[in-house]
């Protein structure tokens, strides 16, 4: 079983030299001279908005919703977790096995649940 | 009945070149030079062999082709017979491409981004059962390690949004982490109920499964396969779902500062990623490289690829007929409607393996669960949806030209009421 997991690792690696060589390809591209070189004009270089002068800086506050998201995920992603060991032994955990998954995943339903009704999961 | 042999001509069984070669380089050399080449052989064959031509050829000829047919237009059809050679075109046309780098941006995770991108999209397919013996790496936890790394590209595209340190970018990227994040637990509750009822963590044990009980899991398990199919598309921002890249809103999401090859490389591993979920349906819902026998006449890889590229049809399909979503209604839809499907799904399928585990009723019984599970996931996504308060548009049976008017009438065709 080790043995495949190295053969992940190795191909983790060329994995990782493929795109790696796309870029150094753009790079040797640009040296060649086959790609152009600088921008033909300093305005390129500038952040895109829309052709318009850009103002302020680019990391603005944003909707504060996200963060109820991200904790609703870890959340639920924490107990999924915890229900993978479960999965593979559900004949020999048997009926009382799924009882206490039940009990398990109601917790969270009710945390899910209160999370409704105090309007976490409306975007307004 | 003829089953694939161990000569290295034989086709039904592509397994038999890697080993060959294998066995050839471990006659002549020590065994870990075959043990470091196994890898490299493998990239080849299920990347370079199967992915980028699928994605050359279905996923940027092909999707443009199909979806000019149905917007009543020709798509590409001008470089090559019938347009075949569009997709060299457009990768020669990306190598020469002017690559800007604004000159705020943080250079280093912009220049990072792309490579973290690519190479979860070369993992994904190494646990895929290309046959019954082609896999690359037959992982008893097959089922996490691809959860596990189709996680990994949302990272990429908020470090892409991060890094251009462009406004769009960065909502861009806050929204491609809040969609998969919400899209993720439905789905991963989903394929936690195949993996209940197949009772095995790893890809080829499922389809094994699959073929032994003669009953692909879409049948037994119809809800779920609808829900992987709507959160995998939101997950890859394809067009029903893509509010990241939403480019009546903001602008092109993360992607707004990348050109040249390193938004070639984006561009092409969403193609990628999206053969990956279909290659990922195929073997978890549609039984895999199985097809009720037909596998010991047909070579099962290409019955695995006819079923990759038909799932990857049904993406086209929907990103050709369906219109872009509003943010709050997809949020909404996760929580509220998906999670409390996926929940109930995962109790009604461990019931069942309880049930046909304890009273003994042998494995014809998975086919009177599928009709319960069909019948059972019908009134729950009904009822959910009433419950919630959907309900169905009132919509003029027919447009109010065709009803008015009679509808389009040609003026110089006199049979049909014209001049």
């Amino acid at each position: 079983m080790l043995h495949e997991y190295g053969h992940i690792a190795i191909l983790v690696l060329i994995a990782l030299i493929f795109p790696a060589g796309a870029i150094v390809q753009s790079w040797a591209f640009q040296f060649a001279g086959i790609r152009p070189r600088v921008p033909s004009d300093p305005v390129k270089e500038d952040t895109y908005e829309c052709g318009m002068v850009t103002r302020g800086p680019a990391l603005t506050r944003f909707n504060f919703r996200f963060y109820y998201v991200a904790l609703l995920f870890l959340l639920f992603d924490v107990e999924i977790v915890f229900l993978f060991p479960w999965a593979v032994v559900v004949e020999d955990a048997g009926l009382a096995g799924l009882g206490k998954i039940a009990i398990f995943v109601g917790t969270f339903v009710v945390g899910g649940l209160y999370a409704w009704r105090k309007r976490a999961l409306e975007w307004d | 009945m003829p089953t694939a042999t161990d000569h290295w001509y034989d086709f039904r069984d592509l397994s038999n070149l890697s080993r060959v070669i294998l066995e050839g380089i471990d006659s002549v050399g020590p065994s870990e030079l075959a043990y470091l080449v196994a890898p490299l052989i493998g990239f080849v064959a299920f990347f370079l062999v199967f992915v980028l031509p699928s994605q050359l050829f279905l996923g940027v000829y092909g999707e443009r082709r199909i979806i000019g047919r149905m917007q009543a237009r020709k798509g590409p059809n001008r470089v090559g017979p019938l347009g075949l050679l569009q997709p060299l075109a457009d990768a020669v046309k990306l190598l020469q491409k002017e690559a800007l780098t604004p000159a705020r941006a943080d250079r280093a995770i912009m220049w990072a981004a792309p490579i973290f991108f690519v190479a979860p999209a070369v993992l994904l397919f190494a646990v895929i059962p290309f046959g019954p013996r082609m896999v690359f790496a037959d992982l008893p936890a097959g089922l996490i390690f691809f959860i596990a790394v189709s996680g990994l590209p949302v990272l990429a595209a908020f470090m892409a949004g991060w890094g251009s340190n462009n406004k769009y970018s960065l909502f861009g990227a806050m929204r491609v982490v809040a969609m998969s994040v919400s899209y993720e637990v439905p789905l991963v509750l989903m394929l936690l109920g195949v993996a209940v009822f197949a009772n095995t963590l790893s890809l080829p044990g499922i389809v094994l499964f699959q073929a032994e009980v003669n009953l692909w899991l879409v049948f037994m398990m119809p809800l779920a396969f609808a829900v992987y199919f709507i959160c995998v598309s939101a997950e890859l921002n394809r067009t029903p779902t893509d509010i990241a890249e939403a480019e009546s809103e903001i602008v092109a999401g993360y992607l707004t500062e990348y050109s040249g090859m390193k938004w070639g490389l984006f561009y092409g591993m969403d193609i990628g990623y999206a053969l990956a979920a279909s290659a990922f349906a195929a073997t978890v819902f549609l039984g895999g490289w199985s097809m009720w026998g037909l596998e010991q006449w047909v070579p099962p890889w290409l019955i695995f690829v006819a079923k990759t590229h038909l799932f990857y049809f049904v993406f086209i399909w929907t990103r050709g007929t369906l219109p872009r979503l509003r943010v709050d209604q997809l949020m909404g839809f996760a929580w509220k409607f998906l999670l409390p499907l996926a929940v109930f799904n995962l109790f009604l399928v461990a019931l069942e393996r309880l049930l046909w585990a304890e009273a003994d009723l042998g494995d014809g019984i998975v086919f009177a669960f599928a009709a319960v599970n069909i019948a059972l996931s019908a009134v729950a996504v009904w009822g959910w949806a009433r419950l919630l308060g959907y309900r169905p548009e009132r919509m003029p049976t027919r447009p109010r030209l065709a009803r008015e008017a009679g509808g389009y009438v040609p003026l110089d065709d006199p049979a049909a009421g014209g001049r």
